[in-house]
């Protein structure tokens, strides 16, 4: 069979970044391809290439045997390639069929719209994909199980030979993932390729053909589904057999508990979620995109508000109300999000590490102590091997890894006992990651309480003590960390549905 | 997918109580209540001759705030609006007065010098990346500053052009209907907001008009060339200033080069009360309308009661200040 797609010798830099590396890929029709490996891998970028997202800085595509330059969205589209997003890319304020048809409005003469003709297009689509949805329903509204069914209608309106679907099943429940597998295998009937990325095993072994992995922005190789075991793959990802990561536990049999949550609550993200953490423990938060890990830490350090529930600190009740409240209970708090929550980019390593204990640092007419900023600087710069020319260097441009450390000074400098990592390692290479796990290790050792928050399950299996696993608002279980835990026992968990579970849009 | 339901079809009903319906019921039921109590207060107020003195106050005003609309609904801003049409007037004064060419090649030269800035301005945005604040702040000063040039800061007359005046003062309406006096720049103000209207809600410039606004990013990964279409819109908002230019030359029957400044926050105040959000993506040109007229009905019916001019201005920005806060109040109530 001819392939419709082949990519060879793919090569793209990012300002300082080699991001992909002579990386080949093949697609046959009627295949469905899985492109597998951790973030940070290559994946999307790979396929922003092939979508015309990105140009590429070396290397070929053929298309039908035929070397093409794909130079913008338009020209992918022309050639029958389509994107589906991670991240969602549809206009909110605008209707599904506005949506669905943007740059391709059905018109009458002088640019006035066909509205009638959009929406009647529009629900044949639906029709075809056994959706029931109202073309003229503004996507804001629309809850993300639905915003990601529009996502995929508006791929098939394109009549596709290629659709790469970038982790579609992250915000869908079972039944609308069923919906998909029977729209992905007519599209497989109709011979269109389809590149499926995703992190989950059960997926693949059921929809995919082939299965392709990428490390480290290179291509490793590509194995057939059905015939190589999970564990395979795995290794094939991480560059590891898995358990050889495994964390050693510490015996913490009398150690105080630093952190406890009881029953909290607040609408439908948090259900009833208690755990506890010790000082000296790394409790990991595992589950999927919106299970709700996130939303728990930032209730716990008092950045959205609770409907109920306590949390104890030290043993001691702890009304926390705001992040002023938690950040003197000793809680720091470190965003995902580092660029935007956790640094002033913009500053130098100095100020970022004196930001949240200036109060510390003010002489008594009210200036700022610089030289004490800087003793203090100077000492998490040596204690956490942060790699900057001087105390003076602006944060943004440090690398991921030690922008990182550099927050983590901030909260141990502000003399936070309990730490909550949210994706600690996400955007940071992974030479600087085994750097970071070191770190939170370490900390933990000097008898501090981790909470890391990490959607890489090998992440969460190579730092955690214990592992939390929560699933749509609840915690679903709590696995003992170390050797024992395998990742499907995870997976389980964080697929461990309700057994009623209400349908995403009905509510 | 066939386990959910089917979200009801958007009706008259859930029309008028959608979010942005919302805002300009809020922004109505705010006028009628203004209309009012003025009403109540002053026996003067009610006067046909005082509600069409209130409508063509509202006509530059309300035609430089449709403009400025089709520009925030693409989350941009234009602070050039206010000297651009007083350029346009000068333009129209030159073409008229100076070079003694006829009315109509007036007209187009003052709109079509108005859609020229517009697209250096949507240029300056869309392919120079400069934010639209900036952009049309430098724009606003380049135009102040040639208005004074062009003109050699004299006020240019127009009363060699027979039919200027009749632009704006002038009245069609009356000549068809004998007893409805409406002046021609209230039905020029109008006509824009339904033409505008109708371009946002029934054209392709329209429907990429919100989507800009909405995600910029996710249109452009669509294939469309966001960089033309956001130039088209700032031009059609110059364009539209061009027709305020006239407006306010006809009324003052010549064109003052020093006039200008001030006029695009009053545009963006009349927006920003009717309902139009900032952070682009919705809006409606009834709702500027509507923000406009109270603007003025303000203005009016606090002069009637002859409070002082200095404390207009201090009720016309406490009034912007509520409407925003309402705004917010209702969204932070339904999300």
């Amino acid at each position: 069979m001819k392939p419709i797609i082949a990519m060879k010798g793919i090569v793209k830099h990012f300002p300082g970044v080699h991001a992909l590396a002579d990386v080949s890929f093949g697609l046959l029709p009627g295949e469905v391809h899985a492109l597998m490996g951790e973030n940070g891998a290559g994946k999307s970028t790979l396929m922003k290439i092939l979508a015309g997202i990105y140009s590429k800085n070396g290397g070929q595509i053929l298309i039908d045997g035929q070397a093409v330059e794909i130079g913008s969205p338009r020209e992918a589209q022309d050639l029958g390639v389509n994107i589906i997003h991670q991240e969602l890319s549809l206009m909110n304020d605008l209707t599904v069929a506005q949506n669905i048809f943007i740059g391709r409005e059905p018109r009458f003469s002088f640019g006035r719209l066909d509205e009638a003709a959009l929406n009647r297009k529009t629900a044949e689509i639906f029709k075809s994909m056994n959706l029931s949805l109202d073309p003229r329903t503004i996507v804001g509204t629309l809850p993300i199980a639905k915003q990601q069914m529009v996502e995929i209608a508006k791929a098939l309106s394109f009549n596709s030979r290629v659709l790469i679907m970038d982790e579609p099943t992250a915000a869908l429940n079972n039944a609308e993932i069923e919906e998909l597998f029977i729209i992905i295998r007519r599209l497989k009937s109709e011979r269109v390729g389809i590149i499926y990325i995703s992190h989950k095993m059960d997926e693949l072994k059921r929809i995919a053909d082939r299965v392709t992995v990428m490390r480290d922005g290179q291509y490793v190789g590509t194995v057939s589904a059905a015939e190589t075991p999970v564990s395979e793959i795995i290794s094939m990802m991480v560059g590891r057999a898995l358990t050889d990561a495994a964390v050693v536990v510490p015996e913490l049999g009398d150690a105080p508990v630093a952190l406890e949550a009881r029953g909290l609550s607040r609408e439908r993200e948090i259900r009833d979620v208690s755990f506890s953490v010790k000082r000296g423990e790394i409790l990991g938060f595992a589950g999927l995109m919106g299970a709700g890990r996130t939303e728990v830490a930032r209730a716990v350090f008092g950045a959205d508000p609770l409907d109920s529930g306590e949390i104890h600190v030290h043993g001691k009740l702890c009304p926390i109300r705001s992040p002023g409240d938690a950040v003197r209970a000793g809680i720091g708090y470190l965003s995902e999000d580092r660029k935007h929550f956790g640094l002033a980019t913009g500053m130098n390593v100095r100020s970022n590490i004196a930001m949240a204990s200036l109060d510390r640092f003010i002489s008594t007419i009210g200036a700022l102590d610089e030289a004490g900023m800087r003793q203090a600087a100077q000492r998490y710069i040596d204690q956490l091997t942060i790699r900057t020319p001087s105390d003076t260097q602006e944060v943004r441009l440090l690398s991921g890894g030690n922008q990182q450390k550099v927050v983590i000074a901030k909260w141990l400098l502000r003399d936070c006992d309990i730490l909550i990592f949210d994706e600690p390692t996400r955007g940071i290479d992974v030479g600087a990651k085994s750097e970071i796990y070191k770190l939170l290790h370490s900390l933990a050792e000097q008898g501090k309480a981790i909470i890391v928050i990490s959607s890489e399950l090998p992440e969460v299996l190579r730092l955690s003590h214990r592992i939390a696993v929560m699933c749509e608002g609840r915690l679903t279980g709590i696995l003992p960390g170390g050797a024992g835990t395998s990742q499907e026992e995870i997976m389980h968990l964080a697929t461990l549905r309700e057994s009623v579970t209400q349908p995403l849009g009905a509510a | 997918m066939s386990t959910a339901e089917a979200a009801p079809p958007p009706g008259i009903a859930a029309r008028l109580f959608s979010s942005g319906a919302h805002q300009k019921l809020l922004a109505f039921a705010s006028l009628i209540a203004l209309l009012i109590g003025f009403t109540l207060a002053s026996p003067n107020f009610m006067q046909m001759s005082n509600i069409i003195a209130i409508l063509q106050a509202t006509s530059v005003n309300g035609v430089l705030a449709i403009g400025v609309t089709l520009v925030i609904i693409t989350g941009g801003i234009d602070l050039s609006v206010g000297t651009l049409m007083t350029f346009c007037s000068v333009i129209a004064g030159v073409v008229l007065t100076y070079w003694g060419l006829p009315l109509p090649v007036g007209i187009v030269a003052a709109i079509a010098a108005g859609t020229l800035c517009g697209l250096a301005s949507g240029t300056f945005v869309a392919k120079m990346k400069i934010p639209p604040f900036i952009a049309t702040l430098g724009m606003m000063l380049m135009l102040k500053g040639l208005s004074l040039v062009i003109s050699g800061t004299r006020p240019i007359y127009f009363n060699d052009t027979p039919g200027f005046t009749d632009i704006s003062r002038g009245s069609i309406v009356e000549t068809i209907i004998p007893g409805l006096p409406i002046p021609n720049g209230v039905l020029i103000l109008f006509i824009v907001a339904i033409a505008t209207s109708y371009i946002l809600g029934r054209t392709i410039l329209g429907r990429y008009t919100f989507a800009l606004g909405s995600n910029e990013e996710a249109v452009r990964l669509s294939g469309v060339n966001t960089d033309a279409w956001k130039m088209a819109i700032y031009a059609l908002a110059g364009g539209i200033c061009g027709i305020a230019g006239l407006l306010i030359a006809s009324r003052l029957n010549s064109a003052q080069p020093a006039l200008g400044l001030g006029y695009e926050l009053e545009a963006i105040a009349a927006v920003v009360i009717g309902g139009t959000s900032l952070a682009g993506g919705r809006g409606t040109i009834m709702g500027t309308l509507i923000g406009a007229l109270i603007m003025s009905v303000l203005t009016n019916g606090l002069r009637i009661l002859s409070v002082e001019q200095e404390w207009q201005t201090v009720v016309t920005g406490a009034i912007i200040i509520l409407a925003v806060y309402a705004d917010m109040l209702r969204k932070r109530r339904t999300s």
